[in-house]
């Protein structure tokens, strides 16, 4: 029998499981080695090259290579290891959250200012089915 | 004499927290409201020092990656630097531990039930030391000795509110038959609401967050079974770690029999960059009916 999961009808979230794990597994052990400033340097210097060190799939290689967070949320990334993808890039954590919403780094900040999303009609999947 | 809980401390760990107090931002204007609001629970801790601080908190990809996911991971070992999360290591003193106390806590809360992984070499990010920050301020040296605990609330399953709050009650039975004459206290780290990923980032729930602290000083055996999906719906993907909260609370004197916990201090402040910050002080038992 499946497991139940009743964290899957939460709108544009992403709960890291031990089965988005397993995806994600090649992918977060990527991220996780560019702590290591050589190994920012030589990801840098030739991002598919060191890219095809790890064995990622195609689709994640692609979406890091876009920078697509979301997609390599979907894919098994975890925020806090995706997040030093980020910083490899000199990114914020603001310009790396919001990239991941329909807010520039600026709206982010100020919806934060002003008490951060509500989660009125933002915590179940049919709230959002009208969304575009 | 044998060891005590003197208070439970319950906080967010926020790193940006940690940015903004070691490159000196604390008197900005974004910044000033909420260090002016923890200066209470620093003036409580100035008078009520403990020996040891029993630190309950998460990893979040530093020390450890995806290699080894422990549940509870206790250290061992007589010092602990600062990780390096990517930007260097925060400009924080190294955190001394307090060996003997990890040796007893493994031996006295493996045989009451909890398989805690033993870790005797470790690293300990924001998690661990913006608490100690936000506690301290920046002196040369930390004032007490650290007892690390990593919770794990980064891959899903966590550890249940039940199982939480049923540790900190072991931790509280461990603690009092430590034959020292040391004064300890169980810190709950992490949370309160937010999130950081996906299209719902930046999620707030002050409702919830404010309940949440109303509940663990008032009902934490109901909070205790509050399921993970209700964390993650209501208080964002993030807001799981306040389950953290329930292992501090676990341990305290009215759910052994004993006093209600003393309300000291109590602070709400949104935002710290994506995160909602609570702190709360409990002195343990000195209210009785
Ligand atoms: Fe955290």
């Amino acid at each position: 029998m499946a497991i139940e999961k009743p964290y899957l009808d939460i709108p544009g979230t992403i709960v890291f499981d031990a089965d988005q794990a397993r995806l994600g597994y090649h992918l977060n052990q990527f991220a996780m080695s560019l702590m290591n400033a050589d190994n920012r340097k030589r990801f840098k210097a030739d991002e598919d090259a060191y890219l095809d060190e790890w064995g990622m799939t195609h689709e994640q290689k692609q979406a890091v290579v876009d920078r697509d967070f979301n997609r390599l949320l979907a894919l098994g990334g975890n925020i806090y290891f995706l997040a030093k993808i980020g910083a490899t890039d000199g990114l914020s954590y603001v310009q790396i959250v919001s990239s991941m919403t329909e807010n520039d780094a600026d709206q982010h900040a100020a919806m934060m200012i002003a008490g951060g999303r509500s989660v009125d009609g933002n915590r179940y999947l049919h709230e959002w089915e009208d969304r575009p | 004499m044998s060891a005590r809980i003197a208070a439970a401390l319950f906080m967010s760990h926020v790193p940006a927290i940690g940015v903004a107090s070691d490159l000196g931002k604390t008197e900005e204007p974004y910044w000033k409201p909420l260090f002016d609001g923890m200066q209470p629970a620093r003036d409580w801790i100035a008078a009520n020092p403990p020996d040891v601080v029993i630190l309950v908190y998460n990893d979040h990809g530093n020390a450890f990656s995806l290699q080894m996911i422990p549940t509870f991971a206790l250290g061992m070992a007589p010092f602990y630097e600062p990780a390096d999360e990517g930007w260097g290591p925060r400009p924080v003193p190294t955190v001394e531990g307090h060996p003997a106390l990890s040796a007893h806590i493994a031996q006295s809360v493996i045989p009451a039930g909890f398989d805690l992984t033993l870790v005797n070499e470790m690293t300990v990010d924001h998690g661990l030391t913006v608490p100690l920050t936000m506690m301290f301020d920046k002196p040369d040296a930390w004032p007490c000795k650290v007892v690390p605990l990593a919770v794990n609330v980064v891959q899903h399953p966590t550890p249940s509110g039940r199982r939480c709050v049923e540790l900190g009650k072991a931790l509280r039975a461990a603690v009092e038959t430590f034959d020292d004459d040391i004064i300890v206290q169980i810190w709950g780290t992490g949370g309160m609401s937010h999130q950081l990923q996906g299209a719902r980032a930046g999620l707030i729930n002050a409702e919830f967050d404010n309940r949440f602290m109303d509940d663990m000083i008032n009902n934490p055996e109901v909070l205790a079974e509050v399921p993970p999906v209700e964390y993650l719906r209501e208080a964002g993907s993030e807001g799981i770690e306040l389950v953290m909260w329930l292992i501090a609370r676990g341990s305290m004197a009215d759910l052994a029999g004993g006093g209600s916990p003393g309300e000291v201090h109590r602070l709400y402040h949104v935002p710290a960059s994506n995160t909602a910050v609570g702190q709360l002080v409990l002195e343990n038992g000195t209210v009785t009916a």
